[in-house]
């Protein structure tokens, strides 16, 4: 029956995904061999003491006040990867190796929001074709 | 592909733009599904065909005589011209009016609208000094939009982002399908807020009607007067000191601060008893059930 029974499993640990890349807690998901929910806290607001540079100056440029939209962009991970999800493209973009990872997740999100804001704005993302192929003149 | 200019696609049908763009022709083989950041990109804050616009280059657009496709048109038209600050005049109600803008830009629309204003937008900064209809800022992507007035039913519907605001009360199913952003409410809402809520945060300053998250799969609600009833799986959690210092933050933001604080606001979240979900196919579940 339909309703009864949370099937997920709980976040405990930052390193959680990349340390375990199937991360399968719950009888249900080793019993359908893949993981329920979301790989990081959706509900998790930001830390404004946390804020970088760069995204301060965005926030200036489009004259807001907070983050807006990036409020609910953070750091995930696909199969064992740090990696952000572009909901532009429905998909991950993961991070570069290179990249030092922070140890919380607060500043693992600010990182996560610079890169796919970054990458939003730039000519190699997948939209801009696409635009150029559908828009109507 | 990259000789193809915007002029020779604008003369192109779509199916030809298409493959001359070489997205018909793209190799998929053997090609690596993922896509990784460029820690060198360039600093940009626009998509890069947004028009550069200044905040402080005003202008106003009377909507008398105009249709909502030719309002909408103009506002872009207006934007090319690097408009940053455009004044709306005479909406009288008028239905889909800003919609679709994906460029940062104050929008000032004096009057009432009817429904899906300011839908799809993208970026830019939104007062309304009336009220309005159904649906306003529906699929809303980023930006902030404040209504001075009261707000239709199913306010912010699939929102992913950005800040929609309503100073009095709206109607049923605020925030119905929200994916994403903050619907802050000033007044009451109706029954079945938050219906089928997937993520993003939901603030009422006032109560809540009947079923209030039915069926909620993620996200919060925090409702600061009464709640009628809780819908199916919406259940109460915590109000944390991190939950507490945002809406602080976001309530004066937005000049809806409660003079008793923030303390009393009820957490709704959800239950995560709905959570059935999976993706095999039939015949793999015979083989494991």
């Amino acid at each position: 029956m339909a309703g009864t029974q949370y099937r997920g499993s709980e976040i405990t640990d930052v390193d959680q995904f990349i340390n375990d890349a199937a991360g399968l807690a719950s009888e249900r998901e080793k019993e359908i061999g893949q993981h329920i929910g979301y790989r990081y806290d959706v509900n998790l607001v930001p830390d404004y003491n946390r804020l970088t540079p760069f995204l301060r100056d965005y926030i200036e440029f489009m004259g807001w006040d907070d983050l807006n939209w990036l409020e609910d962009i953070h750091m995930g991970y696909e199969e064992g990867k740090p990696a952000v999800f572009d909901r532009n493209i429905n998909g991950w973009v993961r991070i570069p190796d290179g990249i030092a990872l922070p140890d919380n997740q607060q500043d693992r999100d600010m990182i996560a929001r610079e890169l796919l804001l970054k990458f939003q704005m730039s000519d190699r993302h997948p939209l801009v074709m696409l635009r150029k192929a559908y828009k109507k003149f | 592909m990259a000789s193809v200019t915007d002029a020779e696609l604008k003369g192109m049908t779509q199916e030809d733009r298409v493959k001359a763009l070489g997205m018909t022709t793209d190799q998929l083989t053997g090609r690596s599904m993922y896509i990784e950041f460029d820690p060198d990109a360039t600093e940009r804050f626009a998509y890069p065909w947004a028009p550069d616009v200044d905040f402080n280059k005003r202008t106003e657009l009377d909507c008398d005589g105009m249709t909502a496709t030719e309002v909408n048109a103009n506002i872009r038209s207006l934007m090319e011209d690097g408009f940053g600050t455009i004044v709306i005049k005479n909406p009288r109600g008028m239905h889909s009016l800003g919609v679709g803008i994906l460029n940062k830009l104050n929008l000032i629309i004096e009057g009432s609208t009817g429904y899906f204003a300011v839908g799809l937008i993208d970026g830019p900064n939104v007062r309304i000094n009336g009220r309005v209809g159904w649906s306003c800022g529906e699929n809303m992507m980023s930006g902030t939009v404040m209504i001075e007035k009261n707000a239709g039913s199913t306010f912010g519907a699939a929102i992913r982002g950005g800040d929609l605001v309503c100073r009095g009360s709206v109607g049923s199913r605020t925030g119905i399908d929200q994916k994403g952003g903050t619907i802050i409410v000033g007044g009451d809402t109706g029954a079945l807020s938050g219906f089928m809520m997937q993520r993003g945060r939901m603030v009422v300053c006032g109560n809540a009607g009947k079923n209030l998250g039915d069926s909620m799969y993620d996200g919060t609600i925090f409702v600061g007067g009464e709640i009628k009833s809780l819908g199916v799986d919406a259940v109460e959690a915590e109000l944390t000191e991190l939950d507490q210092a945002w809406l602080t933050r976001k309530l004066t933001q937005f000049g809806l601060m409660p003079d008793k604080g923030v303390a009393h606001f009820t957490k709704i979240a959800a239950g995560k008893q709905l959570w059935n979900y999976d993706n095999l196919e039939p015949n793999e579940k015979k083989l494991i059930l």
